[in-house]
């Protein structure tokens, strides 16, 4: 329901009322800028050599390769990982066989309950405080594939929702016409239903690209790399916690901003404006990002 | 893990009392910002939005990495904070999480209220300006009620991701659930996959708790 239908068309009364009330509120932020500019200003939050690493080719460097690269590496990972298992473990679900549908059911409400975190630790000191060497070119006890494998569970968890979700929204003719021509259940799941429904599942699955993005961030805790760590031995080094923050800060709302981007153009291109709406909901996760962290 | 059963529940004492907090708190934010979202003052319309898209897309870790490390250079605080409730001390480690956490949730409290606001049929809204109800009349006697109850599932999701996020906290020095588990994986290493189960079937058993009470609200509201 648009605001506007909210309340009417201000008579001369309520126009003079609202300006009042916006004249006060802009006051209020105003005043609020100012005062945190002031704060910081006088804190010496604005001095050169706090920002100065973030002007330094080298440091700069760090913080895209080694950070934003890093960042989203693993949650490229995770997200290649979590569409697998969310395809396997969805259809699973979905399984006309109980000994299948029920194992998958238990797996996918576990991941799904359970804080990234805990996983995190438990897949830290379970396997990769132990491991040596490197897989591919990536460092195996840098804590890069304790956060992937963490957040493949997860997020592979809420896209099997996702999965099935979208399986339940292609029309119930579609499936009918398929048997009628004789094909087999795996023939009418790979050819006719998930065709269709990996389209309406774009948009929920971009959400949860940004939801993955945003929890490599939780691989600070395991000494994982990415953005939070370079930013961490950043303000060690120069003891500017106020502009690395900011500056984190700006560099993952970006990001995000640019996926939600995606995943609108691709709604309006491929899905159309209502049927996201379907999976969404079904799934269980919030309209346009999926609740968790 | 039978002999560290105290722990167990103490730390899922500290988990509980920051949901418990950071609910109240979240919902009353959520709603405040929703109510800027949807009123008539441009300014404030386009504040809550600007807040909500903002702290909706940095992670929660970075958040309280903020109110951790940044904060306390400018002068924001928690160290006044001494509560001691029998054995449960809630000191700035809390204060802090308290803050990052509800900050944080509110944005979603606010936007699964809003997908409510969405959610109450046009007309609605229509008849009863039409009956001369002014903007807060229409609001309070006949959207909002409409709104809440469209809302409860998408704002029992956001609590049920708040109650995860609760172990966030962990990296930051409160001894909840997840900071406990931590420890005693590192005291007992050879048990480690029984103090794992352990502590995630705590947090199943809590998220069931409130996926229950959503659920019965649900029912118990529901619009003919």
């Amino acid at each position: 329901m648009a605001a506007s239908v909210l309340f009417d068309a201000p008579g001369p009364a309520t126009r003079m009322r609202h300006r009042m009330y916006t004249a006060i509120a802009s006051a209020g932020i105003i005043a609020a800028v100012v005062y945190a500019v002031v704060k910081l200003n006088n804190d010496g939050q604005f001095e050169y050599g706090l920002w100065e690493p973030f002007v330094t080719p080298d440091y700069l460097s760090a913080l895209i390769l080694d950070g934003l690269v890093d960042t989203v590496t693993m949650a490229v990972f995770a997200i290649i990982g979590a569409v697998v298992f969310g395809f396997l473990f969805g259809v699973a679900k979905m399984s006309d066989h109980a000994f299948i549908r029920w194992p998958a059911w238990v797996v996918v409400e576990f991941f799904r309950a359970m804080p990234v975190l805990l996983m995190m630790f438990f897949v830290f000191y379970m396997w990769f405080i132990s491991v040596q060497g490197s897989f591919l070119w990536i460092d195996q006890r840098s804590g890069f594939f304790t956060v992937v494998i963490a957040l493949t569970c997860y997020n592979g968890a809420v896209l099997a929702e996702v999965v099935r979700a979208g399986v339940n929204a292609v029309p119930k003719g579609q499936a009918e016409a398929a048997y009628a021509i004789g094909m087999r259940k795996t023939q009418v799941m790979t050819i006719i239903l998930l065709p269709q429904a990996v389209k309406v599942m774009l948009p929920a699955i971009i959400s949860q690209m940004v939801v993955a993005l945003k929890d490599t961030s939780l691989g600070y805790a395991v000494a994982a790399p990415g953005l939070t760590r370079v930013g961490q031995s950043i303000y060690k080094e120069f003891h500017n916690q106020v502009p690395t923050a900011i500056v984190l800060a700006v560099l993952y709302v970006g990001l995000n901003l640019l996926l939600t981007l995606l995943a609108t153009w691709i709604q309006r291109r491929f899905v159309g404006e209502k049927k996201i709406d379907v999976v969404s909901v079904a799934a269980g996760i919030d309209n346009d990002r999926g609740g968790p962290v | 893990m039978l002999d560290n059963l105290d722990e167990f529940f103490k730390g899922f004492g500290y988990t509980l009392a920051l949901f418990l907090v950071c609910a109240v708190a979240s919902l009353v934010l959520g709603t405040l910002l929703v109510a800027m979202r949807v009123g008539p003052i441009a300014v404030l319309r386009s504040l809550a939005a600007v807040y909500v898209s903002v702290v909706r897309n940095t992670p929660l870790v970075l958040i309280f990495i903020f109110f951790h490390f940044a904060a306390p250079i400018i002068g924001i605080n928690f160290r006044w904070v001494q509560v001691h409730i029998g054995s449960y001390d809630f000191t700035s480690a809390f204060a802090t999480a308290f803050v990052a956490l509800s900050l944080y949730t509110a944005c979603f409290v606010c936007e699964g209220l809003r997908s409510g606001v969405n959610a109450v049929p046009m007309g609605q809204a229509e008849a009863a300006r039409a009956i001369g109800l002014p903007f807060s009349g229409v609001m309070t006697q006949v959207v909002l009620p409409q709104a809440i109850r469209a809302s409860v599932p998408p704002v029992a999701s956001a609590l049920i991701a708040m109650l995860k996020n609760t172990s966030v906290a962990a990296i930051f020095f409160l001894a909840e659930a997840t900071a406990t588990m931590r420890g005693l994986t590192n005291d007992y290493s050879s048990q480690r996959i029984g103090i794992f189960l352990a502590f995630a079937i705590g947090y199943i058993v809590l998220v069931e708790i409130v996926s229950m009470i959503s659920l019965t609200f649900e029912r118990r509201w529901r619009i003919a």
